[in-house]
Parts: structure tokens; sequence; C-alpha cells
């Protein structure tokens, strides 16, 4: 254990100290949840790219920075933003997961295309994983494409497609080679969100907002050279990204900002007589949470330490998706419960906290819970992949004789 | 930067492991919990060839003079097999108080007698943490008086190291006279505790009267139960996947039902980050001192509150069969129970981490 990152990465840090306080005023305000970056934050991210702070390992070629990987360095950037309360480099879904994938599986034309307006935010990206009967079981996806005069013409629905409104792009799985076994007859498509035949209906969700909508294609025609990969490897592609998916979704930073939030709300709510911290049953809550939060920052640091020296994350990172994301949804849980009545109040209500946040968060978090993988897969995987328990048997395929007994016993029962 | 274990301590842990494994199986420590003083001598003497009784103590007290963190993975061990031997009190906590508030003549007395497994000191410092009626030593013209509960590795002790009301540490020989010592029986039979009472009792007082030196082995003693718990618990989860991977019901193993892998899973998914925290707060002992007491606590209370889940729900995965002596689950369970309370439970530790960093005054 050495918990001292040395004197390099010391001045490394002093430096971007310095640029945070020379140039955070630049930094563009209350824009997290804008899907399309605004000018402000466009330039906020050239400043950023230019100094290293973010696309930091993408090479020069393709708009990056082109520094080796140094993952103390990513992590004290990550650590600096936190600290200094500015937003860093852009993390839209287009930069998250299809920048690693093209630099990983792309063409060098794709690259050059692509990762560079990306990364400035010129070019938002949607994906087009999910579809309506292909949640968890995302490999038995239908919305399928057939080739016709040098083009892929799709047809199908998506869902879960969050900013689909801004997007210029889309990276789409679609079912390519019929015959083939479901896992090997998908490809992973890019395409232009104004091709016609894409029709995007918004979705609204229990938050109130439409933060993700449905995509549907109706012949779409797209040239059989925007795929990323070969014909029937998009899982192996697709799978590249969501790897990249479930680290986003796992960011001890993001945490420990939820949890001081959450002290200073129940140091200045006041009910009755007291804060919200005077509260002996609220307060021993606070401390259970903040322990869980110290012990995924360690956790955090511990497979930090695991890259550094090449070995793998093991247990400690296959657990991070499923304890973050119920983490988070806690820590709401507990800041409404600290508002007592008042926590009812939701954005736009006179005497509402924080516009609302607290209970957007609670909701939306519990949709993160179900994103990217339900907790219930990630217990899958934590307990094949990291215990080694047996998998589930798998089922006789339900026969058509089979079917049409349960379907004549229903209708029999239905008309008795 | 390196958070991590280094090389000696993966040694470590690996030596303790295999010596316990060779030493230790479950049904010695079955005989073991059956006498009145558990502590297993042939264990012990194993330990011994590794140099554990002495691993805190500084080398020029003839000790290996290894820091917490090094503990705290003997600890975790030691739980894994639950081994019937002294360790927390008479191995860590006494060596440490007399290595950093002991005179040298009490050093020189004492320690190279530990390390060489001589001499055991038992430690009573549960004042410190739950102040009750009917207990609470005082001492007043070099005298003690009064009642200390819990006293850790009590069993074959050659004294006590005792805190009075103040947070003071006073030496007791097991033979000064006016002292009176009554075993308990706890939950957990592979370790020994008792309850002290003195009545007009010479002892010999450490020079610390800030009640610092209490206050630091109260922080090593938490982290060290924290560990023994992470301990038991990886041998608890371990075998509930073991067992659910052997037993067949509905013509398949248990463990490829859903319903159970996800317990194995949440078991895991909860322990893990334990790990990481324990790590941290053990590497605080010494790198970072005005950080240990709120990383122990958070240490303390987040251990106790996942062991008890993994404890109850390992039982479970075992079905009747976890419920019963002839496994020997409860062996652990118990174990977890125990770290669990001592020196305060999650309630108390975050009780305390409150007012640790202000966000409540001292009652």
């Amino acid at each position: 254990m050495d918990l001292d990152y040395g004197p390099e990465y010391d001045a490394f840090r002093q430096e971007m100290r310095l640029f945070l306080k020379l140039h955070g005023h630049r930094a563009p305000t209350g824009q997290a949840r804008a899907a399309r970056p605004s000018a402000e934050a466009v330039e906020w991210q050239k400043l950023l790219i230019e100094h290293g702070y973010t696309a930091r390992t993408i090479p020069r070629d393709y708009g990056g920075y082109g520094s080796e990987p140094d993952i103390l360095k990513s992590r004290i950037i990550a650590e600096e933003f936190s600290r200094a309360g500015i937003p860093g480099g852009l993390a839209n879904q287009g930069i998250s997961m299809l920048v690693p994938t093209l630099l990983e599986l792309g063409t060098e034309e794709q690259k050059r295309q692509w990762v560079e307006p990306t990364l400035k935010g010129e070019v938002v990206w949607c994906q087009g994983y999910s579809e309506p009967g292909a949640g968890s079981d995302l490999a038995s996806l239908k919305t399928s494409a057939r080739i016709e005069s040098g083009e892929f013409v799709i047809n199908g629905q998506k869902i879960w497609t969050s900013t689909a409104k801004q997007a210029d792009m889309i990276f789409c799985l679609v079912r390519t080679e019929h015959d083939a076994p479901k896992h090997g007859g998908i490809s992973y498509l890019i395409f232009s969100m104004d091709t016609p035949g894409i029709e995007v209906r918004p979705l609204k969700t229990m938050t109130g907002h439409a933060e993700f909508n449905e995509t549907f294609f109706s012949e779409v025609r797209v040239p059989v050279g925007q795929i990323v990969g070969e014909r029937g490897q998009g899982w192996f592609v697709a799978n590249a990204t969501l790897g990249h998916e479930r680290g986003m979704l796992g960011d001890p930073d993001a945490l420990e900002n939820r949890f001081q939030a959450l002290v200073r709300l129940m140091k200045e709510e006041r009910i009755g007589m007291g804060r919200a911290i005077d509260n002996s049953v609220l307060r021993d809550r606070l401390g259970a949470l903040q322990a869980e939060v110290a012990a995924m920052k360690c956790n955090g640091m511990r497979i930090l330490s695991n890259s550094l020296k090449g070995e793998p994350g093991g247990m400690a990172k296959l657990i991070v998706k499923l304890q973050s994301c119920e983490l988070a949804h806690q820590i709401s849980a507990l800041a409404i419960d600290a508002m007592g009545e008042m926590g009812i109040l939701y954005s736009g209500s006179a005497r509402e906290r924080m516009r609302g946040t607290w209970q957007w968060n609670y909701m939306f978090q519990l949709g993160l819970i179900i994103g990217g993988g339900t907790a219930q897969i990630q217990k899958n995987i934590i307990a094949e992949r990291g215990l080694d328990m047996p998998r589930e048997p798998k089922l006789p395929k339900i026969s058509g004789a089979a079917k049409g007994t349960a379907d004549m016993l229903r209708q029999k029962q239905g008309s008795a | 930067m390196d958070f991590g274990l280094s090389q000696e301590q993966q040694m470590l842990r690996d030596a303790v492991a295999r010596c316990l494994a060779d030493t230790c199986p479950l049904e010695h420590v079955r005989e073991c919990s059956e006498r009145d003083n558990p502590v297993s001598d042939k264990v012990l003497d194993a330990l011994q060839g590794l140099g554990i009784p002495g691993m805190m103590i500084p080398e020029e007290h003839g000790g290996l003079g290894m820091t917490l963190l090094d503990a705290a993975l003997v600890a975790e061990q030691l739980a894994y097999a639950v081994a019937p031997v002294s360790f927390l009190a008479s191995h860590v906590l006494a060596p440490l108080a007399l290595s950093e508030a002991g005179s040298e003549d009490q050093k020189v007395r004492w320690l190279p007698k530990i390390a060489s497994g001589e001499a055991h000191i038992s430690v009573a410092i549960s004042e410190t943490v739950e102040a009750r009626d009917g207990a609470g030593v005082t001492c007043r013209g070099g005298k003690l008086d009064g009642t200390a509960l819990f006293a850790l590795d009590f069993a074959g002790a050659d004294a006590f190291l005792v805190a009075d009301t103040t947070g003071r540490l006073h030496l007791v020989p097991a033979n000064a006279s006016g002292l009176e010592k009554i075993p308990l029986t706890t939950i957990d039979r592979t370790r020994s505790v008792g309850e002290l009472r003195f009545a007009q009792v010479t002892a010999e007082p450490l020079a610390d009267d800030s009640g610092f030196t209490a206050g630091r082995l109260r922080d090593a003693g938490r982290i060290l139960l924290a560990a023994d718990s992470l301990g038991a618990g990886q041998a608890m989860i371990e075998k509930a996947v073991d067992y659910s991977g052997q037993r067949e019901q509905f013509g398949r193993l248990i463990g490829s039902f859903q319903a159970v892998k996800h317990m194995c899973a949440e078991m895991a998914a909860h322990h893990e980050p334990c790990r990481s925290l324990i790590w941290y707060a053990a590497y605080a002992y010494e790198a970072m001192p005005e950080d240990v007491s709120l990383a122990a606590c958070q240490a303390k209370s987040h251990t106790g509150d996942v062991h008890r889940f993994v404890a109850r729900t390992s039982t479970e995965v075992h079905g009747g069969m976890g419920f019963t002596d002839l496994v020997g689950l409860h062996y652990w369970f118990k174990r977890i129970g125990f770290d669990r309370q001592v020196l305060g439970g999650p309630e108390s530790a975050r009780a305390e981490a409150a007012v640790l960093q202000g966000w409540i005054k001292a009652a």
C-alpha cells in the first residue's frame, strides 16, 4: 500500500489545478442534461482536448491529445474536476462508447471521418441496441437488414434510444445473417439519423420527462460500407462498447459528490426543532451510506492499482455497476426522507429544493439500476463469472405442439 | 501509488493460511471450543514458528516490527480458519499500547516475552466505548476499584491492560491481590473473554494520561475485528458456493437456480468492497493517523452490517444443514456475531463517526 502518487504526478496535479483556476470560469454551467452541447460546452471541450484533460490518449491524427495511456493521470484529472466542481470533458454515448469502438475496430476511413467531430461535440450519436422484445436478452434482437443493390435495407424498432431526437448519427445493431445462430447474425451499422424512413417518438418516463425515445425504421437504406467490423460480428463489436458503458455507470467521484450534496442538504434542512442531521435515525442512515461510499472509493483505487499492474480487476470490478447504482439510489432516497413533507415537491413548485433534483434522481437512478444490464443480470454475471457457479440449464424450446395444447387449455378455461 | 498488498504481505497471508490449514481443521476447533480455555497450544505453537506473536513488536524488542495491515491479513486468516487462539488483544493491542506508550522498563519487561510466546497480556478497554451502569474502573492513589467488562484474550493471561474511566491504561499482573477474574460465556467459543473486578488493586499506569493511547487501541481493535469478520465472511461465502455446487434438488444443482445464485452474488457484492475499506483503514493507522479513527468506525460498522447479512445468507444457502452442528457453519456465524458487537456495534461506531466529522457535538 502506498497512496502517494509521487512527485511527477503531484506536479501534474498542481498544473491542472492552475489550469482550472485560470480557465475554470469558461466551463459551461447547467448543461449536464442537455443532449446537444451548447456552443460554450463545445469551446470548453476543445480547450480541454488542447491541454490533454479529455480525449487524452486518443491519437492527434484523430483529434485527440495523443498522449500515452497513464491511468494515474486520468485518475487525477477526474479527481480534480470533481474537487473543483467543474464539468470535465463531454461524456456522451458517442464519446464514451462509439469512439473507443471505432479506435479498436473501425477502418482508417471511419476513424478519420467520425472520431474528431464526435470528440469536439459537433456530431452527436445515439445508441440503437435494445428493442421491445430484446432487453436483457439483447442478442435476440429482431431489427433486420437485407442487402439490396449495395445497401442495407433496415426494418424494425429500437427502444431506450436516449438523445435520438438530437442525434446526428446512430450506432445500431441489426440482424443481417438470418440463418446464423443468434449471436452470430448481428451486424454493427452506423448511419445518419436524417436517413429517410427513421421515425423517433419520445418515450416519456416516470420522471415526467422524455429522457428516452423509441426509434422506428422502415425501409431505411444504408450503404454497405457503413458497418463496423464484418457482417455477423456485431455482437462482439458491441461488447467492446458495453464494457465502456459499465465503467461509465460506476464512477466513485460521482457517488462522493452526490453524498456531499446530501450532507449539505441535511445540514441545511430544518424540521421541527433542529436540522435533519440532528435526527439520530436519519444521521445513522447517513453514516451507513458514507461508509459504503468510502468502501466503493477504496474499491475503485484497488481496481485502478490492478490495472496499473496489468492484473485483472476480478471480483472488485464485477460488482461495481450493481453496487454503485444501488448506492446512488439510496443516497437520493435518504435525501427525500430528510426533507420530510418537503420531499414530495417536484421541479417548478414553490418551495422546491434544488429544482426537484432529488426526486428526479431517485426515479432516474432506478432506471439506471435496470438499464445497462439489470441488477439481476449483474448478479448472474457475478455468480457465474466471479464465483464460478453453474449456469442455468437450457430449457428445451417450447414445441409447436405443446404451445397448441397450452392455447387450447387456456381457451377451454376461458369458455368454462 | 499502489492500493494493494506487497509481495511480502501476500507471502505472509499465504504462509498463515497454509499453517492454519495444516494445524487447525474444524475437528480441532470443535475440540478446543468445548474446553474452558479454548486456546489451542498446537495452533499457537505453529503460529509462533512464523513469528506471529511478535509481529507488532519492534525488532529491538525481539519482534518483527510489522504494520497493522499485516496484522489485519493475519486476523482475516485466523477467522477464515475459526482458529481458537489469542491474537487481537494479546498480540496486537497490548504490544501496540506498550510500544506506543509504555516506559522503557515496561517495554523491556514485557515485549520480548510476548514475542517469544512466554507471556500474554489481555486487554479490557470496553469502558472507553460503552460506559454502563455497574461497570467502570477508577484509579485513586495508584489503586484500582470497580469492574472492567470484556477483557479480550482473557484465558491464561499473565497480566491485564485495563482502561479506567478517564481512558488511562493500567497494567495489572494476573496474580495481583484484590483482583477477581470471572470468565464470560459468549456465543463465540473460539475466543476467550472475561470480566475483571478490582478491590484496591495495585496497578502500574502507562504514562499517557490523555486517553490518546486507549483511542489508538480502539481504532486498531475495530479495524482488526472488521478484518476478522472479513475472513469469516470469506469462508462463509466460499462454503455457500461450494455447497450449492454439490447439492442437487429437482434434478439439478441448487447453485444453478437464480434464487440461490443471486444470494451468493449479493454476498460477494457487499463483501468485496469491505476488503478494500479495511486495507485502507489499516494502512491509515500508521500512514494517516489523523484519518484513522473515522476509517476505523466506517470499516467496523460497514463490515458488521455486511457480514451479518453474509452470515445469515450463507446459512440459508445451506438449507437445513446450515442450521446443524454437523456442518459447523455456526462457528463462523458466531465469530461474525462477536466481531460485530465488540468495541461497539455499527450504530455506536456511526455515532462516533458523526461526532468525529462535526456533524453533531459530542453528547
